[in-house]
C-alpha cells in the first residue's frame, strides 16, 4: 500500500504501531505526531524508578530517534492535533500545519481526572501522567516534607512507596473502604495496606477530601468528616479520563473512550484507535470496556496497524497489569468484575499468595502477590476459558493446570 | 564496552555494544533487534524478554531468583539456558556474551 498513514499519539500504542506497520510491509508515507516533546516513552517507571532518580531519562523511550528514522516515519514531537476534517480527511495542528490521511490511528490515550474541589488550582497539587509531572513532583520531594496523597489505587499507591523511600512523610486518603478496591480483591487490599503500614505510610480510608487550604502554596487537605491534613505536596491520582475531544468533535461515536470494533475501527472506516483511549468490546468477557494498561496498548496497537493494512485480525487479548509497592509485586491477569467466587491460594503471612476468581467453575481472573508462577499458568489457564475445582485451587500445593 | 551477540531464531546475528549498568534486554529493545518484546519495561511481569542464553555462559551468569524462576515456568518454549533478559544486567565479564532469541514471546 503507498497510501499515507498518520497516527496521532505518541505513546506506547503510537509507538507501537510505527513498528508493527513497517514490520508488516507498509511502505506508504508514515507520520507520528504526539503532543509531548520527548521520544515516544515507557511511562511505568514514572511513579517509581524515575521518580526516585533511580533510572535515568534516557532509558526512559521506548526506542532511539534512529529507530524512527530507518523505519522512514516522520515523527513529529511536540505538536498538538487541534481538528479532525473527516470528510477532506486533513487534520489541522497547533503549529498551522496540516496533513492528510489515507487512514488515521488515534492513540491518544488518557489523562488524570482532576479534582473539582476548592483549591484544588493550588501551587503545590501535582498530578501524575508525564515526564514533565514527575520532575515536577520529583524536584519538591524532600526528605521530612509531608505528601497527601488524594487516591489509594496503583498511582496513589506506588508513588507513596516511592516518596516514603525518599524520606517524605507520608498520608493516602482513600474515599472507598479499601485501597485499590476497584482492582483488587480484600485480602490483597489487606497485604499491601501492611506494606505500606510497615514502611511508615499512613492510610486513611473512608475519606473525601472536600478542599485544600493554602497561601501561595498547598499547606492543607481538608476531609468530609471534619479532619484535616498538613501537607507540603499534594499528590492526585483519582483515576483517568481518556482523551477524546479530537475525536468527538469530528463526530466519532465516543463513549468514556473512542468506540472502537473489535477490529480497531472506529465509527469512521479509515479510523482506527488504541490505547486508552479506547472504548473497545472485550471477545472474551462479552461486554464492552476502557482499559487502561501498557499490554492492551501494545496488543490493541499491533491489531490496528494489522488492521490498517486490511488483514482483518480481531483485537482479543486476556488483560493484565502489574504494580510494584515497596519489595512487593501484584499481578493481575484478567478481570474479576463478574466473578460470583474468591478462592484464596496460600497464605498471605507467608508473603507469596493469589487469589483466584470464578464465575461457577470458569476461571475469570487471578491476582498474584510475590508468585509470578501462579499468574503466568493463569494467563493461559483464562485464556483457555478453563474450568477449575475449587478446593483444589485452594490448596497452593497444587499448581493450578491440575487443579480440575 | 561489553560486546553481545544476539541470535535471531532466522539465524541472523546481531552484535552490539551494550554500557555497563543496563540490561541485556535493553541493550536489544535500544539497537531495534527483533524479537524481544520487553512489554514490562523490565519489571519481570511479563515473559517477553525470553532468551536462550548460550551454553558456555549460563553457569557465568548468577542464577535465576525466586519470581524470575516463576515467570520462565510458563514461558514459550522454555529451554536450559532460558533466561528474561531484563533481569541479566551487563557487566564488564560478559563481553563476548551470546544468546538467541525465541521464535515467539508469549
Amino acid at each position: 500500500m503507498t497510501a499515507t498513514i498518520i497516527i496521532i499519539g505518541g505513546g506506547q500504542a503510537g509507538a507501537q504501531a510505527v513498528d508493527t506497520l513497517r514490520r508488516e510491509g507498509f511502505a506508504g508515507r508514515l507520520v507520528l505526531v504526539g503532543d509531548e516533546v520527548e521520544l515516544p516513552y515507557q511511562r511505568p517507571p514514572l511513579s517509581k524508578k524515575f521518580l526516585s532518580g533511580d533510572l535515568a531519562a534516557e532509558r526512559l523511550p521506548f526506542r532511539h530517534r534512529s529507530f524512527y528514522d530507518e523505519h522512514r516515519t516522520d515523527l513529529r514531537l511536540g505538536v498538538r492535533a487541534v481538528r479532525l476534517d473527516r470528510a477532506d480527511r486533513r487534520i489541522a495542528f497547533d503549529d498551522g500545519s496540516e496533513l492528510h490521511y489515507d487512514r488515521l490511528l488515534l492513540c491518544l490515550g488518557a489523562d488524570s481526572r482532576r479534582l473539582t474541589c476548592p483549591g484544588a488550582d493550588l501551587a503545590g497539587v501535582h498530578y501524575l501522567r508525564g515526564i514533565t509531572d514527575a520532575l515536577a513532583l520529583r524536584a519538591s520531594i524532600r526528605p521530612g516534607a509531608r505528601a497527601v496523597i488524594i487516591g489509594g489505587g496503583y498511582i496513589g499507591l506506588e508513588t507513596a512507596a516511592t516518596c516514603r523511600h525518599l524520606g517524605c512523610e507520608v498520608t493516602v486518603l482513600e474515599m472507598a473502604d479499601r485501597i485499590m478496591n476497584r482492582v483488587a480483591h480484600p485480602s490483597v487490599s489487606e497485604y499491601f495496606a501492611k506494606q505500606h503500614s510497615e514502611h511508615g505510610v499512613r492510610i486513611v480510608c473512608n475519606t473525601r477530601v472536600v478542599g485544600l487550604v493554602g497561601g501561595d502554596r498547598v499547606e492543607r487537605v481538608d476531609c468530609a468528616d471534619g479532619s484535616s491534613h498538613g501537607a507540603d505536596i499534594v499528590i492526585v491520582g483519582v483515576g483517568a479520563v481518556a482523551t477524546t475531544a479530537l475525536a468527538h468533535e469530528a463526530g466519532l461515536a465516543c463513549d468514556n473512550g473512542i468506540v472502537v470494533d473489535e477490529y480497531c475501527r472506529t465509527s469512521d472506516p479509515h479510523i482506527f484507535a488504541a490505547g486508552d483511549c479506547t472504548n473497545q468490546p472485550s471477545p472474551r468477557y462479552g461486554r464492552r470496556m476502557r482499559l487502561e494498561s501498557v499490554d492492551n496498548a501494545f496488543e490493541q496497537a499491533k491489531a490496528a496497524a494489522l488492521n490498517l493494512l486490511d488483514r482483518n485480525v480481531v483485537h482479543d487479548r486476556v488483560p493484565w497489569f502489574w504494580s510494584d509497592q515497596f519489595d512487593s509485586k501484584l499481578l493481575i491477569v484478567g478481570l474479576a468484575a463478574e466473578a460470583d467466587r474468591a478462592v484464596l491460594r496460600g497464605d498471605p503471612a507467608t508473603r507469596s499468595f493469589s487469589v483466584c476468581h470464578f464465575k461457577d467453575r470458569e476461571l475469570l481472573a487471578l491476582e498474584a502477590v510475590n508468585h509470578s508462577k501462579d499468574y503466568m499458568a493463569a494467563r493461559k489457564l483464562i485464556a483457555e476459558r478453563a474450568r477449575l475445582a475449587w478446593d483444589r485451587c485452594a490448596d497452593p500445593e497444587i499448581p493450578l493446570r491440575d487443579a480440575v | 564496552m561489553p560486546r553481545i551477540t544476539y541470535i535471531e531464531s532466522t539465524g541472523r546475528r546481531h552484535e552490539v555494544e551494550a554500557p555497563i549498568g543496563i540490561s541485556v534486554m535493553e541493550a536489544a529493545r535500544q539497537h531495534g533487534i527483533p524479537g524481544i518484546v520487553a512489554l514490562c519495561g523490565g519489571a519481570c511481569a511479563c515473559a517477553t524478554c525470553h532468551v536462550y542464553v548460550d551454553a558456555q555462559w549460563r553457569t557465568a551468569l548468577a542464577p535465576p531468583e525466586d519470581m524470575e524462576e516463576g515467570m520462565l515456568d510458563n514461558a514459550w518454549q522454555r529451554r536450559a539456558g532460558s533466561r528474561l533478559s531484563c533481569q541479566l544486567p551487563v557487566t564488564a565479564h560478559m563481553d563476548g556474551l551470546i544468546v538467541e532469541i525465541p521464535e515467539r514471546q508469549a
